[in-house]
């Protein structure tokens, strides 16, 4: 085990600038990664807030909203008549996909917004006349929303069926393409940390490969020629892990902690677990890293 | 000790065999001269009792072992019993005389303490008692040779191949390392031995295999270097 100690310590030495530059790529790469993971994390978690409470609203017509180009299924001039008000809510209420159906009136609705904006100088020229009926439908699987908006689209006085997936799902697909992005560059950049760790593990064992050479001759283990070379990449591997947990953990104080989740507070932000979980698979990550391409390059050697 | 069974060789990439059809059986405290050219084929018989290659066909036992079925990483126990000497020596620059010896051993996790006892031991068997703290490149060829045969032997390997050991001596140090070999050999140990050297194997009168392109041309017991 001593010599295994000796071997190790001297090698790290022999390489000392090889170990730092390694040491350094592996670090930024896995914080790159790890900040993915936290992307992942944060976006996941908005996901899930915000299409859960996705509802449909049905709206139905006024008086004015006929002859517009948003005149939907309705009569010119014509309120959605109680016939049809009963029908809508009927048809809604038989649909498979839907969970629930409220109905808000137009004082409701006026009430709402009064409350929602209390401080907007449009309040005082809003009417309740101004304000429009609508079903609220609430869906058994948020995600499953064509075939109900599809239907009450087709229903005789509704003037519109506004869902939030048209406008959540721009901001997603950009949150998702920052979130592969991330992850895209984290995996290259990780690739070569890799390559790195093989080259400074093959220049390590050339420099050995006389003491390789006898110790194969009088019958070493494969694991006790092994082990200095996996010890010095995984000396790498650990040191680089700390600073990146330093640098992931760090960030997450000053960025989440300390700004995002108070001056942002309508949305909800990833916690300490999220931090720490990202932080461990950074260090599984970093082992695998180190491990792997070092038994790929030592493996030459031990051929016999 | 050692049996080969119509083992042939031919190495990747090449169409002439380096060895044809080798039958033969070594035993237990035998001394064996393996002479030929070179390129004759005595390189590749002892790397494929160094289990270094498999054969192409035929089959190689090894202390009861079957070579060819040797499992990968059952082959380092199979060198612990070899000893292994070559004609460069091998030894590490900038370990003393001591410390190359004691590499054989600690590669292999022996403790300290029987290290401790054992060395100087091995060391005064070959002859070099009082250089231990020597380092390689401040001793004589005969001197360099004699700590490979220290460390090829302190693990008290059952078999002790040598290839060209006296290669790039002199007679007259030829002559000693021999003497030493003979005297590994009195201890029990099987001892094969590629050589060149004419001189040595008419003196020794000990069994022969001479090798000729790969073929086995002569098995001799007491047998002389060339065939009169």
């Amino acid at each position: 085990m001593r010599h295994t100690f000796r071997e190790t310590w001297s090698g790290l030495k022999r390489n000392a600038s090889m170990t730092v530059a390694v040491i350094v790529t592996m670090t930024v790469s896995l914080t790159l990664f790890g900040l993915s993971v936290m992307t992942f994390q944060e976006v996941d978690r908005v996901k899930g807030r915000w299409y859960d409470k996705i509802e449909i609203s049905v709206f139905l017509c006024t008086k004015d909203s006929a002859g517009t180009s948003q005149s939907g299924n309705c009569e010119p001039g014509q309120d959605t008549t109680d016939v049809q008000r009963d029908y809508i809510r009927t048809r809604l209420e038989q649909n498979p996909d839907v969970l629930e159906v409220f109905y808000e009136s137009k004082e409701d609705a006026y009430q709402d917004y009064r409350n929602t904006y209390a401080d907007s100088p449009l309040l005082d020229s809003l009417t309740i006349e101004q304000m429009q009926d609508s079903f609220r439908v609430k869906l058994v699987d948020p995600q499953n929303y064509q075939g109900v908006v599809a239907e009450a689209s087709s229903l005789p006085g509704v003037q519109n069926v506004l869902d939030l997936h048209e406008v959540l799902d721009p901001i997603f697909s950009v949150l998702n393409g920052l979130k592969w992005g991330t992850m895209g560059m984290a995996v290259l950049l990780l690739a070569a940390a890799m390559l790195q760790i093989g080259n400074t593990i093959r220049m390590s064992a050339f420099t050995r490969r006389r003491e390789i050479g006898i110790m194969r001759l009088v019958g070493a283990s494969n694991i006790y020629i092994m082990l200095p070379f996996v010890l010095e990449a995984l000396f790498a591997g650990v040191v680089s892990t700390i600073l990146s947990a330093a640098a992931l953990l760090g960030s997450y104080e000053f960025l989440i902690e300390r700004n995002a989740k108070v001056s942002i507070q309508a949305l909800p932000w990833i916690t300490w677990t999220d931090a720490w979980m990202a932080v461990g698979l950074v260090a599984v990550v970093a082992v695998v890293l180190s491990i792997v391409p070092t038994l790929i390059t030592t493996r030459r050697y031990l051929r016999v | 000790m050692i049996t080969f069974e119509d083992v042939s060789k031919t190495y990747s990439g090449q169409t002439k065999p380096a060895l044809r059809h080798i039958n033969l059986q070594i035993d237990k405290g035998e001394f064996v001269f393996l002479v030929g050219t070179s390129g004759s084929g005595k390189s590749t018989f002892l790397r494929l009792i160094l289990r270094e290659y498999r054969p192409t066909s035929g089959k190689i036992f090894v202390l009861g072992k079957d070579l060819g079925h040797l499992h990968q990483w059952k082959v380092p126990a199979l060198r612990r019993q070899i000893g292994t000497v070559f004609q460069d020596f091998r030894l590490l620059p900038g370990k003393t005389v001591y410390e190359n010896v004691a590499f054989g051993l600690q590669v292999l996790g022996r403790p300290t303490s029987q290290i401790r006892q054992i060395v100087p031991e091995t060391i005064d068997l070959v002859g070099l008692s009082g250089k231990e703290d020597r380092q390689p490149e401040e001793l004589s060829g005969g001197e360099q040779q004699r700590v490979a045969i220290a460390r090829a032997i302190v693990n008290r390997p059952k078999i002790l191949i040598a290839d060209e050991p006296t290669g790039n001596l002199d007679p007259q140090t030829s002559v000693g390392i021999m003497k030493l070999l003979d005297r590994i050999n009195k201890r029990d140990t099987t001892v094969i031995m590629a050589t060149h050297d004419q001189t040595i194997v008419d003196q020794m009168r000990k069994r022969v295999l001479e090798l000729d392109q790969g073929n086995l041309v002569r098995d001799q017991v007491r047998g002389v270097y060339g065939t009169a």
